[in-house]
C-alpha cells in the first residue's frame, strides 16, 4: 500500500485549501525555474525514466510522446500543449478532483510540459458540465498570473507561457484528442484521421501534444523527486508509478484514491472503498477502467492486479482506472445495454461502422435484456462488435464494442438463460 | 519515390500518393464511397480499408499515404471481412427501394453491394427514416437513402465555394441539410447529384423519367457559354432526357454548371418546327419551305446589299457561321456580325480575343485580375477553377467592374476604366503584388466590351498586360485572356464576322438564332427573316421564320473561348420540318441562284478546313503569337458596365425551359423580394 509520504496528490480530498498559498505549502511551484534551466532534454529524459504512461486511457509513454514534438526552429510554427480535461468516461472522476483541489499541480505541469515541447501556450479543454471545476481552475490561473508564475517570464524561468481555459459543450467524443482539437478550433467535434498525428499537425495544423490532466499534474512531482523515484513504484518497468483510482458502484465507500500501479483489485476495493456491499462473495463483476473496458467476473477480480499489462492479459484494460463495482443485485445484461445506449448516443456519426453499428448493438442489447432474441444472435452480436472494432476513425467504435465482448465472454450463460426463459414464458402465454 | 508491395506486386509511385491510388495503378480496385479525386479525404465511409503489414488494424487506404517498403494486402481475409462489415452497416439503414430509385443502375452502393455485400440481412430492428429536404428546383432529396459520405458537403465547401450543406446532429441521427431550410443556390449544384454515390440527391426535373440503360448516350459539347464544356447528352427516342458532364481535365474537369445540365427541357418547348410567314393581317401563318424560301430570296434580292443587315446569335456553331458568311458573300453584304451586340475589340491577332493561358492555365497563375464580368455567371467552371487555384495558393485576386461575391476573397478596385491604368502606376496593394507576380493573369470579360468604349477598354487592358509583363514575362507565359460569354463569339471573330453597323438602317434583316436585345433597334418597316430553333424574341419580330436545329440536333464544330476546337455530335433529330441551319442557308443560296459549292456536311467541313486549317486540330489548345495592338486606347472617364442577361435566362433555350424559370424565381427573384421586404 502506498505510504502517505509517496502520495503526489496530497490534497485530492480537498481537506486543505486549493489556493496558491496552500499549494505552495504542499510543495507546488517550488523552484520550478530550476527544472526549466536544466533544459528540455533533461525534462524529457526524466519523464522517460519515470516510465509514466498517459493517464487518459490509452497508456502511451508520456516522455516518448513529448519527444515526438519537432524542433520549433525547424517547423517555424507555434507549438501547442493541449490539456484534455474533458473527463467524460463513465466511472471516472479523477481529473475533476485534481482541477478542484490541486489545480496548481496542473498549471505547474503545464508550464514544464509546455517548455519541454517548445510551446508557449496551453489550452485546457474542459468539459462543459464541469462548471465548478472550471471556476476553480480560472481562479487558480488568475492566482498564478498574479504571482508571475504564468505569462511573460513564467515563474522567472525565462520562458513565456500562457494558459487558456476553453469550455466544451459536453460531448463525450470531444475527449478524443483530435475531436477535441476540432472542437477547440471551433468546428464540430469529429475525430480526425491519423496520420498525421497531432505532433505533426494538430491544433491549427501546428505541432500539438494532447495530454490528460493527470498526466500533466504528476509531471512536476516526478521532476522534483526524480524519474527513478516514480519508476520505483509499480509492477514492472512498463507499469510504473502511482495512479488515481476512482472506485464507484456497489462498494461501501466510493472514493478516489491514489495508489501504486499494480495493486490488487481486491485489495484496492477492500482497503480503500470499504469493500463490496455485502462482502466479496456478493461481487458479480467489475469494470476496471471506465465504461469502455470489458468487465471482469469475480474470480478474475480476486487475483488481478491493476495495471496496464495485467489487465490486458485478462482481455480488459486499465483505461482511466475508473473502477465500477457491481454486486449480485445487478442485472448485468441491462447494465451493459445501458452502456451501449451511451455509446450510441455519443457517437459522432462520422464513420459508418460506429454510426450504424452502435445503434444496432443497442437495439439488439435491448432485446437481450428481456430475452426476446435467439441464442444465435449472441454470436451475431459478438461478430458485430468485431465488425466495428478496429474499423473506425477513432477508438469510439472499439469502446462501444468492448463492453459487449466482455459480457458475452463472461456472462453468456446468463444471456442464454434469459432467452430460454422468455421463450418459455411466451409459450405459456 | 517510394516503392511498395501491393498484394505481392512491387510498384513505385509518386511521393504523397495514397494507397488507394497506388493500388489502382497496379490494377487493384478498392471500393470506396466517400473518397473522390477532386475533394478532400475524410475517410469516413471505411469501405476502403486495407491491411498494411505491421499496422495493428486495417487502415483507410484513401487517407494513408504510401511509405517506402510498405506491404499492402487488398484482398486478404481481414480486408474482406472489414469490407463486408462496412457494407452490412451501410445497408442496415438503407431503404430497399432500388426498384423505384432514380439512381438504380448507376448507383455505387448497388454495384458495391453486389461485390462485397451479404445476400441477406441480419438486421431485425426498424430502419431509420430521415425527413427529406427541400433544396430547390434542381436537387431532389430522399434523405433516407443517404449514407453520410459528405461528398456533397465537401463539394459545396471546396469546389463551389458556397458552404450551404452540412452534416447536422450526431451519431445515428446525422443528416445532410442546410440547417435553416433553403435552396442550394450555387451555379454548380447539379454536380452534387453526380457525386452522390447513392440516390439521396437526384435530378429533380429528371425524376422517374427514365432508366440509365434505356438511354442513348451521345458525347458532345455544350453551347451555353464560351467554355465549351464536354457533355454527354442522354436521349431516348427523339427526346433529350438529361445532360451529364464528360471528363475533360483542361476544360470542365468533371463538372458542368446548372444551365448546361438543366436547361434541356427548353429544347422541347417553344420549338419552331415549321416555316412561318406573316400574312396580310400581320399574323404569322404556317407555310411551306418552298414559299418561305422564295419569299426570303425575293426580299433579299429586292434591296441593295448595303440595306441588308445580317446577325447571328451566340448559340451558333462553326457550320452555321460559315454558311451564313457564305450567304453574305454571295449577296455581297458587308453588314454581318455574329458577336454580341455592340462588342468592339481589336482583332489584329488571334491572341487579342482568346484565352491565351487556356482555362487550365489559370491554375498556374499567381495573381489574377478580373475585369468587367461576373465569372460566376458567364463561366461558372472558370470561377471554380479560380477558386481551386486560390485554395491551393491563396493568391491575390482583384475585380474591376462589379462588386460581387465570387466564393473566394477578392479585392474590388472600382468600376472606372482608369482603375486599369492605375494598376500600372500604383506602388502598393494589389497592384504591387500583381506586378511582382511571376505569372500574372488578366481575365477580361467580353461583356465589358459591349458598348462604345469597348475598344478602349480592350486596348487599355492589352496595354497594361504588355507593360507589366502579363505577356512574356515568364518565357511562354501569356496571361492575357478574353473570356467570351457565348459559344459563337470566338469563331465569329476568327471569321471576321464582327462588323459594327447600325441595324436601324437595314431594310431587310436576316437573324440567325439572334435573340438578344439588339432586336429592339430593328426599324419598324424592316423585313425580318428569322432562322432559328426557338420561338423567342427574334421569332416574335420575324416576318418569315425558317425553323433551324438546336445544338443537340446537328453535328458541329465549336471553338471555345480558348480557341480550342471541339466536335459536337447529333443526339436527336430536329422536330417537325426543322432542318440543320447550314442546309437552310444552302437551300436559300439555290433560290438566290448563287448555289454554295458544298452539298453535304462532309463538303462543308472541307470548305471550313480550307479557310481555317487550324480547325482540323480538334481539341488542341492553340498557341497564338502576340502582336502589340496598334494603339493604347484612350483612358477616358469610362464606367465599365457589365451588361448581362443573368445566369438562368441567358439564351433562347434557357428562356424556354421551365426549370430555368423556376431557378430564376428561386435564386434571383426571391432574394430580391426578400431584400425589398
Amino acid at each position: 500500500m502506498l505510504q502517505d509520504k509517496d502520495r503526489i496528490f496530497t490534497n485530492i480530498y480537498g481537506w486543505q485549501d486549493s489556493g496558491l498559498k496552500a499549494a505552495k505549502k504542499r510543495g507546488d511551484w517550488d523552484d520550478t525555474a530550476s527544472f526549466i534551466k536544466k533544459g528540455k532534454d533533461w525534462i524529457i529524459s526524466e519523464m522517460k525514466a519515470s516510465g509514466l504512461r498517459g493517464r487518459g486511457g490509452a497508456g502511451f509513454p508520456t516522455g516518448v510522446k513529448w519527444s515526438f514534438m519537432p524542433d520549433p526552429e525547424k517547423t517555424g510554427k507555434p507549438h501547442y500543449l493541449v490539456i484534455n480535461a474533458d473527463e467524460s468516461e463513465p466511472g471516472t472522476c479523477k481529473d475533476r478532483d485534481i482541477m478542484r483541489f490541486e489545480p496548481h499541480k496542473l498549471l505547474e505541469g503545464a508550464l514544464l510540459a509546455g517548455f519541454a515541447m517548445g510551446a508557449h501556450a496551453a489550452y485546457i479543454y474542459i468539459r462543459g458540465e464541469f462548471y465548478n471545476e472550471g471556476s476553480a481552475l480560472v481562479t487558480a490561473i488568475e492566482e498564478a498570473y498574479d504571482a508571475g508564475l504564468l505569462g511573460k517570464n513564467a515563474a522567472k524561468s525565462g520562458w513565456d507561457f500562457d494558459v487558456y481555459l476553453h469550455r466544451g459543450a459536453g460531448a463525450y467524443i470531444c475527449g478524443e484528442e483530435t475531436a477535441l482539437l476540432e472542437s477547440l478550433e471551433g468546428k464540430k467535434g469529429q475525430p480526425r484521421n491519423k496520420p498525421p498525428f497531432p505532433a505533426m499537425a494538430g491544433l491549427y495544423s501546428c505541432p500539438t501534444t494532447v495530454n490528460n490532466v493527470e498526466t500533466i499534474a504528476v509531471a512536476p512531482t516526478i521532476l522534483r523527486r526524480g524519474g527513478a523515484w516514480f519508476a520505483g513504484f509499480g509492477r514492472d518497468e512498463k507499469n510504473t508509478g502511482t495512479k488515481l483510482f476512482c472506485i464507484s458502484g456497489h462498494v461501501n465507500q466510493p472514493c478516489n484514491v491514489e495508489e501504486e500501479m499494480g495493486i490488487g483489485l481486491k485489495e484496492l476495493i477492500e482497503k480503500h472503498a470499504g469493500g463490496v456491499r455485502g462482502g466479496w462473495d456478493n461481487l458479480l463483476a467489475v469494470i476496471p477502467g471506465g465504461s469502455s473496458t470489458p468487465l471482469l467476473p469475480r474470480d478474475i477480480c480476486s487475483t488481478v492486479k491493476m495495471d496496464f499489462d495485467s489487465l490486458r492479459e485478462v482481455q480488459s484494460g486499465l483505461g482511466t482506472a475508473g473502477v465500477i463495482v457491481m454486486d449480485k443485485s445487478t442485472d448485468i445484461v441491462y447494465a451493459i445495454a445501458r452502456l451501449s445506449f451511451f455509446y450510441m448516443h455519443e457517437s459522432c456519426g462520422q464513420c459508418t461502422p460506429c454510426r450504424e453499428g452502435t445503434g444496432w448493438l443497442w437495439r439488439t442489447m435491448q432485446r437481450m435484456v428481456t430475452g426476446n432474441a435467439t441464442v444465435e444472435e449472441i454470436d451475431m452480436l459478438y461478430d458485430l462488435t468485431k465488425e466495428i472494432e478496429g474499423h473506425t476513425i477513432c477508438a469510439h467504435g472499439d469502446a462501444s464494442a468492448w463492453p459487449i465482448q466482455g459480457l458475452i465472454r463472461h456472462f453468456r450463460p446468463v444471456m442464454e438463460k434469459r432467452i430460454l426463459q422468455y421463450r418459455k414464458a411466451a409459450k405459456a402465454a | 519515390m517510394p516503392k511498395l508491395k501491393i498484394n505481392g506486386t512491387e510498384v513505385e509511385v509518386e511521393n504523397g500518393t495514397s494507397i488507394l491510388q497506388a493500388a489502382e495503378q497496379v490494377g487493384y480496385e478498392i471500393p470506396r464511397f466517400c473518397y473522390h479525386d477532386r475533394l478532400s479525404v475524410p475517410a469516413n465511409c471505411r469501405m476502403c480499408l486495407v491491411e498494411v503489414k505491421g499496422a495493428p488494424k486495417p487502415v483507410a487506404s484513401c487517407a494513408m499515404a504510401v511509405g517506402d517498403g510498405m506491404e499492402v494486402e487488398t484482398e486478404s481475409d481481414v480486408v474482406k471481412k472489414a469490407r463486408r462489415g462496412v457494407m452490412e452497416m451501410l445497408l442496415i439503414n438503407h431503404p430497399l427501394d432500388c426498384p423505384i430509385c432514380d439512381q438504380g443502375g448507376e448507383c455505387d452502393l448497388q454495384d458495391q453491394a453486389m461485390g462485397y455485400g451479404f445476400d441477406r440481412s441480419r438486421y431485425r430492428e426498424s430502419k431509420r427514416a430521415v425527413p427529406n429536404k427541400d433544396l430547390g428546383p434542381l436537387i431532389k432529396t430522399i434523405m433516407t437513402r443517404c449514407i453520410q459520405c459528405t461528398r456533397c458537403v465537401r463539394f459545396g465547401e471546396e469546389v463551389a465555394g458556397t458552404p450551404e450543406l452540412g452534416l447536422l446532429n450526431r451519431g445515428e441521427d446525422v443528416e445532410i441539410g442546410t440547417f435553416i431550410e433553403k435552396a442550394v443556390s450555387t451555379e454548380l449544384s447539379g454536380n452534387m447529384i453526380d457525386i452522390c454515390p447513392v440516390g439521396a440527391l437526384t435530378n429533380k426535373p429528371y425524376a422517374y423519367k427514365a432508366r440509365p440503360w434505356e438511354l442513348t448516350k451521345t458525347e458532345t459539347v455544350d453551347v451555353h457559354n464560351g467554355l465549351g464544356s464536354n457533355i454527354r447528352v442522354d436521349s431516348r427516342g427523339g427526346e433529350v432526357m438529361r445532360v451529364l458532364p464528360r471528363l475533360h481535365e483542361d476544360v470542365n474537369e468533371e463538372w458542368i454548371d446548372d444551365r448546361t445540365r438543366f436547361s434541356y427541357d427548353g429544347l422541347k418547348k417553344r420549338r419552331l418546327d415549321r416555316p412561318y410567314m406573316r400574312n396580310a393581317k400581320g399574323k404569322l401563318e404556317e407555310c411551306s419551305w418552298e414559299d418561305a424560301l422564295t419569299l426570303c430570296a425575293e426580299r433579299l434580292q429586292k434591296v441593295p446589299a448595303s440595306k441588308i443587315g445580317m446577325r447571328a446569335g451566340g448559340l451558333c456553331v462553326v457550320e452555321d457561321l460559315v454558311a451564313f458568311k457564305d450567304l453574305a458573300e454571295a449577296l455581297n453584304v458587308k453588314h454581318i456580325s455574329a458577336v454580341p451586340h455592340g462588342m468592339l475589340l481589336s482583332t489584329a491577332s488571334r491572341g487579342h480575343y482568346i484565352m491565351n493561358s487556356g482555362i487550365a492555365g489559370v491554375e498556374d497563375a499567381d495573381a489574377i485580375l478580373i475585369i468587367g464580368f461576373n465569372p460566376k455567371q458567364d463561366a461558372a467552371l472558370l470561377n471554380a477553377r479560380i477558386r481551386k487555384t486560390w485554395l491551393k495558393k491563396r493568391l491575390p485576386i482583384a475585380v474591376i467592374g462589379q462588386d460581387i461575391d465570387l466564393g473566394y476573397p477578392c479585392e474590388f478596385l472600382g468600376t472606372n476604366l482608369k482603375e486599369i491604368d492605375k494598376i500600372s502606376t500604383a506602388k502598393s496593394g494589389f497592384a504591387k503584388e500583381f506586378k511582382s507576380a511571376d505569372k500574372p493573369l488578366i481575365l477580361l470579360g467580353s461583356e465589358a466590351l459591349q458598348h462604345k468604349d469597348g475598344e478602349d477598354i480592350h486596348k487599355a487592358t492589352a496595354a497594361l498586360a504588355e507593360k507589366i509583363g502579363v505577356i512574356g514575362k515568364d518565357n511562354n507565359w501569356n496571361g492575357f485572356n478574353v473570356v467570351h460569354a457565348h459559344a459563337a463569339t470566338t469563331a465569329a471573330l476568327d471569321m471576321g464576322l464582327a462588323s459594327d453597323f447600325d441595324l436601324k438602317k437595314s431594310e431587310v434583316v436576316y437573324l440567325l438564332n439572334a435573340d438578344s436585345k439588339v432586336l429592339e433597334t430593328i426599324s419598324k418597316d424592316a423585313f425580318v427573316i428569322y432562322q432559328g430553333h426557338h420561338g423567342d424574341r427574334g421569332a416574335h419580330r420575324a416576318d418569315v421564320i425558317l425553323p433551324g436545329s438546336a445544338f443537340t440536333e446537328k453535328d458541329f464544330l465549336l471553338v471555345n473561348t480558348e480557341g480550342r476546337v471541339q466536335l459536337g455530335k447529333r443526339a436527336v433529330f430536329a422536330p417537325g420540318q426543322a432542318k440543320e441551319d447550314w442546309k437552310i442557308l444552302r437551300a436559300l443560296s439555290e433560290k438566290l441562284d448563287k448555289t454554295f459549292a458544298y452539298s453535304s456536311h462532309y463538303e462543308l467541313r472541307e470548305r471550313i478546313y480550307k479557310d481555317f486549317p487550324d480547325y482540323r486540330n480538334v481539341d488542341v489548345l492553340p498557341q497564338s503569337s502576340w502582336v502589340t495592338p496598334s494603339s493604347k486606347g484612350k483612358i477616358g472617364n469610362v464606367d465599365i458596365k457589365v451588361d448581362t442577361d443573368g445566369f438562368y435566362l441567358a439564351n433562347s433555350i434557357c428562356r424556354a425551359s421551365d426549370t430555368m424559370h423556376q431557378c430564376y424565381e428561386e435564386f434571383v427573384l426571391k432574394p430580391l423580394n426578400e431584400k425589398a421586404a
